[in-house]
């Protein structure tokens, strides 16, 4: 079967640097690729490239099986890719329902019908009038965000209404993965989604990733942590300095001594990563 | 022939030189404060004013009059930062911007009440002898300016490159919280930035009223545009693309002038601007094509919690609006009349700036568009008034759409400068299109108000009409708002890139939102026609953009009920205090400055 998401050679400069060189990676479905390597590695440039929020100097990008290479955000989002950010998007003056069901607005059919030209009066006279197709997927797509909510316990059900500016970090990010999952994603890309978090909301997180690929869901992960790593991880790829320098399986990752090369030798980054990735196997 | 010509290249050098006075300094704020100064042609038009006055009661010689000059736009400008701006360190982002504009306001004011609003005559300063070159002359005040500028900016250069606060006004204008962790005190900084920048401004004011020894309060708009239309040309924040920008500016102008006649003037430096945002956001000189990102420090709008109006107290309030005509108070009818047709373009504004984050400085001309449509389908094609106003509706929202569509791309402050200059641009197109808008003369006998036979000329019907239709429309809008088209439209006000990896294309919503903006600023425009039954191509001018936008910030943005409220609030109350009326403009700037710093949120709350 064609992987869901191939990249192949993908290269990006800013200016004189070199952020991502020459990035390939193939991800299967229901697989849970990992990425990781030290700050500075071009992991989050390689997620913006992939996501059409940059566009690549050289190399290509597949998804499901379409070319995708320097797509526009929106198109991604029709497709079924949604990401996470590194440092929480939320919008802030949006409610935490209100968060969500923008997340769901590619799934939007009634009220945005795909007529060309005329599209968009039309969606403009449906949002006036509603209709019964209307308003009918309008509480669906609210009952499905309160269930997609309902994945955190009761950490963000009693706070549907609030402004998303008066979370707290952890919550934020809670709301940037449910709105991601709104969007009933094929691919999901998140983005160190337990930066920031504290012992017992990572583990909190750890378990709702593991849920989720549980469920089936194929997922591009970016972390730091990498107890969560090695714990969910179907392959691990480790960059540095924007090559891609492992590839394998969590445990033969962890072994490879370019790896802790590449650890060890960004004495002032990534430290505490560094001392559990050098640690023995059990 | 060729004399001629090179009279117009010296001249565009001239007028260049003295945009480059005003663009160098807009130039050095942008990059120590990350603010484009609105208030920028405000120290200019105080320069002038303080020249004039030094030369007919002190009777000072040149140097003495500069040197005045700079002393005291150097002092404004200190007050500018250090009372206008200091204090919105951490305000939302567009805070700032916001704030030159107030400021701008009340220093025109001030001007205009201390030295009236009538032109004044500045004494020529320099020999009156001009040298023949080829053909053509060039005057001692030619040289004096072309001297000033190329001083000025070496000395500039000098400061910039050799002292050490040169050197701190660079660091901080690279990265202004790394300046600071090294040690750079940035608010002396921006200080000095301010004092500089304004000197350069005053100087300029005062040699403009050498040059074309008139000046006026009414000039600083004009010159704060022609800074912002050099500066953009050269490259926000570059100090020598300024320069560049400036020199292209002055020459365009003048050979435009040559080519088509004065009254093109200013329409070449609004399309040059417009083609600038749209091809080379970062100036000429730059290398790189994509717009620099803009600083993520807080929100766009004031977080807030906006006040919940119960229904019932709505429908009080517009059932004793409704019997207000009953009273039988003509003169108040007519001011709520007023309030209601400005509520309108309040909806409108709001809707843009507030919902959407485009902060719309233009937005007066949609209200031009639809008063010109309106009124000319009822002159010249006959339509019944009340198809005509309707239509006039539909038309300013597609001509409103499309001719903001360029502008779509940019954000934060990009957008408030192509708007300004969209909207010149629609009063001068109204200027100078003679064969359909009667150019200068404007639409004179436009019929009035009525509907299917229905005379509403009256106070009572105009009000009354004006309150349905308002009603009608801000119905429709809270219906918008709670629709999906709302949270849509405020994911991209909050965060564009994180809308549009969710779907949401900022081009088709921001489309939506101009559209309907259009329709009911449009509508506005088209009653205010018929109603007063004369307009030009300054009925609907730029202070009438600032009115609205305040109106929109007393409210709160984005919030329909706060339009509304804001609009009756700033037309009915100067009615109130009718003794304060020369005074009006003047709180208007004072109320702007006074929300941004202490309610931010505006009365209702954002949205």
């Amino acid at each position: 079967m064609a992987p869901i998401l191939e990249v192949r050679g993908l290269r990006k400069h800013f200016g004189g640097v070199t952020a991502v060189a020459d990035a390939t990676l193939d991800l299967h479905e229901g697989e849970l690729l990992s990425i990781i390597g030290p700050n500075g590695a071009g992991k989050t440039t390689l997620f913006n490239l992939i996501s059409g929020l940059d566009l690549p100097d050289a190399g290509s990008v597949r998804l499901f099986g379409q070319d995708a290479t320097g797509a526009p955000p929106e198109r991604l989002a029709g497709l079924g890719m949604a990401r996470t950010f590194q440092h929480g998007r939320v919008f802030g003056n949006l409610s935490v329902l209100d968060n969500v069901l923008v997340g769901a607005h590619s799934r939007l059919r009634a009220v945005k019908p795909a007529v060309p030209i005329i599209g968009p009066l039309l969606e403009f006279a449906l949002a006036a009038i509603r209709p019964a197709a209307v308003r009918a997927e309008e509480a669906a797509l609210r009952a499905d965000a309160i269930r997609i909510l309902s994945v955190f316990g009761d950490r963000l059900i009693p706070r549907l209404d609030h402004p998303a500016f008066s979370l707290s970090y952890a919550n934020r990010r809670r709301v940037e993965i449910a709105r991601a999952l709104a969007l009933h994603p094929r691919l999901l890309l998140l983005d160190e989604p337990t930066a920031g978090m504290n012992q017992t909301e990572t583990v909190e997180m750890q378990e709702v990733v593991a849920d989720l690929k549980r469920s089936g869901l194929t997922i591009l992960l970016i972390e730091h942590k990498l107890e969560m790593v090695m714990r969910l991880s179907d392959r691990v790829i480790v960059m540095d300095n924007g090559n891609r320098i492992a590839e394998g399986l969590p445990q033969e990752v962890r072994r490879d001594p370019a790896v802790i090369e590449a650890y060890l030798g960004h004495r002032a980054t990534g430290g505490a990563a560094a001392g559990a990735a050098v640690e023995p196997a059990p | 022939m060729l004399g001629a010509w090179f009279d117009y290249t010296v001249n565009g050098f001239v007028i260049g030189n003295i945009y480059a006075l005003l663009a160098v300094g807009l130039a050095l704020i942008y990059g120590v404060a990350n603010l484009v100064n609105f208030a920028h042609g405000s120290v200019y038009v105080v320069g002038a004013y303080v020249g004039w006055a030094a030369i007919t009661y002190l009777g000072t010689p040149l140097p003495v009059t500069l040197l005045c000059v700079v002393v005291v736009c150097a002092l404004v400008g200190v007050g500018i930062e250090r009372l206008g701006l200091r204090p919105l360190h951490g305000a939302s982002r567009i805070a700032p911007l916001l704030a030159t504009i107030g400021i701008a306001l009340v220093l025109d004011q001030v001007v205009q009440l201390i030295f009236s609003p009538d032109p004044r005559a500045v004494p020529m300063q320099v020999p009156d002898w001009r040298i023949t070159l080829g053909g053509g002359t060039i005057g001692a005040l030619d040289l004096l300016i072309a001297g000033i500028g190329l001083t000025s900016a070496a000395v500039l250069y000098g400061f910039l490159r050799f002292t050490k606060l040169g050197w701190a006004v660079r660091a901080t204008a690279q990265d202004s919280d790394a300046a600071k962790q090294m040690g750079v005190d940035t608010d002396r900084v921006n200080l000095v930035v301010f004092a500089i920048a304004s000197a350069l401004s005053g100087i300029s004011g005062v040699l403009v009223g050498m040059y074309y020894n008139q000046i006026n309060p009414a000039m600083s708009f004009e010159a704060t545009l022609k800074g912002i239309v050099a500066l953009i040309i050269g490259g926000l924040g570059n100090v020598p693309g300024a320069i560049g920008g400036s020199l292209i500016l002055g020459l365009t102008e003048s050979y435009g002038i040559a080519l088509f006649g004065t009254s093109y003037r200013n329409l070449f430096a609004f399309v040059l601007l417009i083609a600038m945002l749209v091809w080379r956001p970062n100036g000429l000189f730059a290398a790189r094509r994509s717009l620099p990102p803009e600083p993520m420090t807080g929100t766009f709008i004031a977080r807030s919690r906006p006040l919940k109006v119960p229904s019932w107290a709505v429908a009080v309030v517009i059932l004793l609006a409704a019997l207000l005509p009953l009273l039988d108070a003509p003169y108040l009818l007519q001011i709520g009349a007023n309030s209601l047709m400005y509520a309108m373009l309040a909806l409108s504004l709001t809707l843009v700036a507030g919902t959407v984050g485009q902060v719309s400085l233009g937005h007066a001309a949609l209200l031009a568009i639809g008063g010109y449509a309106s009124g000319l389908l009822a002159l010249d094609a006959g339509w019944p008034v009340a198809v005509a106003i309707p239509a006039a509706g539909l038309i300013t929202a597609a001509l409103g759409t499309l001719l903001v569509f360029p502008a779509f791309r940019l954000t934060g402050h990009y957008v408030s400068i192509a708007t300004l200059g969209i909207g010149e641009i629609v009063s001068l197109v109204i200027l100078n299109w003679t064969g359909l808008t009667r150019g200068a003369i404007g639409l004179g006998g436009i019929p009035p108000l009525e509907v299917f036979g229905y005379d509403l000329g009256s106070v009572q019907g105009t009000y009354w009409l004006c309150l349905v239709v308002l009603v009608l429309l801000a119905l429709l809008q809270v219906r918008l708002l709670n629709s999906h088209l709302g949270r849509s439209w405020r994911a991209i006000r909050d965060d564009s890139v994180a809308a549009r990896s969710y779907g949401v294309s900022g081009d088709r919503y921001k489309a939506l939102a101009f559209g309907y903006g259009g329709f009911a600023a449009g509508i506005s425009g088209a009653i205010t026609a018929h109603a007063y039954s004369y307009i030009n191509h300054e009925t609907f001018g730029a202070t009438i953009s600032i009115l609205a936008l305040t109106m929109v910030i007393l409210g709160g943005l984005g919030n329909v009920v706060g339009a509304v409220l804001g609009a009756t609030l700033l037309i009915a109350l100067p009615e109130a205090f009718r003794f304060l009326a020369e005074y009006r403009i003047l709180i208007y700037g004072i109320v702007l400055l006074l929300l941004i710093r202490f309610r931010p949120q505006g009365l209702m709350g954002t949205v």
